[in-house]
């Protein structure tokens, strides 16, 4: 029991890069990882764990963010100059610099994202993240592709770049 | 080099290091031979190493305040708190709300201890338990495969619509339920098993139309636990031999079931 709760809680620098990396915002980020605890705490105590500590916990986040992603929301941000940037690939290199990779981040689709951040980050096979979701790997490789492409193009400033305000 | 096809998935692969070293060889040549592969699987390589970089320092932030890094001190039992204290005053019986049910001091409800019936409800549940749980040929009147008639039966007798819960989530089974003579009027009893063949009996009452609600209460009647709380008309004990813990489990599970506003003790713990 008390093992199990230190696997937790060493579980939650993760939890918080990919939260962030994720939504982006970072009180946003760090409300998914709260609650993702909550409901880790409060299933932990009254349900037998079954299997990976970590691929548990990500799967919570996991759907929480669904939850959020699907709750319509009226609130938009109004994007900072920075935003108009996001096409003009990093003047040194190759080199992506953080903000770059991050605004373009905020372009995919969160299903998409999620999956690209859990390889890049977590280094879960595609079997894994497929459980971790719940969806076939089959589904996975897709979303991947086209993740890994649209970012690409992003970066390249091949994609068209949102409007200045985006619905968060 | 192998026939097989080289596949969109193969090119992922290759870059998450994930593919079998003699794949990774034979997609290591093929995307030798195509530049404009290899240009894209470049490109993938360094997002990965973008993004791993962007949010490395996150790794190391102390954490933010108020992240919950523990268990919460007596999950779900501090709402059931307020319900109890009537129970408490009544009585002066020393059932605590302190720490986890493994910790809390296991107190036996002495019968002068709640007033009459309510008293009575572990003790009845406890006696119903000990004498039909036993029986391996026949522990139920009505076997859960006739399960609706079991439902229309028993709510008829008890005058009042009645559903045993399905426990089927936390490994318990209903094997079916009885009709059995209360203080004062029928009572209904539900059985359930678990693979071991461990059983468990829910003992429903309608005796107790005055009280409003209790919190969950436990008493111990000889070797047989048992949760018992009221609510609304109903009074339910929760009889078996397990250990305080798992029964507790079960009788958060039943209280959510049957609870007529349908709350959930598992629920926001905001």
């Amino acid at each position: 029991m008390h093992d199990d709760n230190s696997q937790i809680v060493a579980c939650i620098p993760r939890l918080r890069r990919y939260a962030r990396a994720l939504v982006g915002d970072r009180a946003e980020a760090d409300d998914l990882v709260q609650d993702t605890l909550e409901r880790a705490w409060s299933k932990f105590t009254l349900w037998r764990r079954t299997g990976d500590v970590r691929a548990w916990l990500f799967s919570i986040m996991h759907n929480l963010h669904i939850d959020q992603v699907r709750r319509p929301r009226l609130a938009t941000e109004a994007l900072g100059d920075e935003a108009l940037e996001v096409s003009v690939r990093a003047e040194q290199g190759d080199a992506l610099t953080v903000r770059d990779i991050d605004a373009a981040l905020r372009l995919l689709p969160h299903e998409q994202r999620e999956i690209v951040l859990l390889v890049a980050l977590e280094q879960l096979t595609y079997d894994e993240v497929a459980k971790t979701l719940g969806i076939p790997v089959g589904t996975v490789m897709s979303r991947l592709s086209r993740g890994r492409e649209k970012l690409r193009a992003v970066m390249e400033g091949r994609a068209m770049v949102s409007p200045l305000r985006v619905v968060k | 080099m192998s026939k097989l096809p080289i596949t969109e998935a193969d090119l992922h692969a290759y870059v998450d290091g994930l593919l079998p070293e003699v794949r990774r060889a034979e997609i290591e040549a093929y995307v030798a031979s195509q530049p404009g592969e290899a240009e894209r699987l470049r490109t993938y390589r360094e997002q990965k190493d973008a993004i791993r970089a962007a949010y490395q320092g996150v790794l190391d932030e102390p954490l933010p305040r108020g992240l919950p890094l523990a268990p919460p001190r007596a999950p779900r039992w501090q709402r059931y708190a307020a319900l109890v204290a009537w129970a408490l005053m009544s009585g002066g019986v020393g059932w605590t709300l302190r720490g986890e049910m493994q910790s809390a001091p296991v107190v036996a409800l002495g019968p002068s201890a709640l007033p009459a019936p309510v008293a009575s409800l572990p003790h009845q549940a406890a006696v119903a338990h000990v004498v039909y749980s036993p029986d391996v040929r026949r522990p139920v009147e009505i076997g859960a495969d006739q399960e609706d008639q079991l439902v229309a039966w028993l709510s008829k007798r008890l005058g009042t619509p009645l559903k045993p819960p399905k426990l089927g989530g936390l490994g318990y089974e209903l094997i079916g339920g009885r009709l059995l003579p209360g203080a004062h009027g029928p009572v209904a009893q539900f059985m359930y098993h678990d693979v071991t063949g461990k059983r468990l009996t829910l003992y429903v009452s309608t005796e107790f139309v005055d009280n409003k609600e209790t919190a969950f209460q436990f008493a111990q009647e000889g070797l047989v636990n048992v949760f018992y709380w009221l609510d609304r008309n109903f009074g339910y004990a929760l009889s078996a031999g397990i250990d305080k813990g798992e029964l507790a489990r079960v009788a958060i599970e039943v209280y959510r079931q049957v609870s007529p506003e349908g709350s959930t003790p598992t629920g926001d713990s905001k």
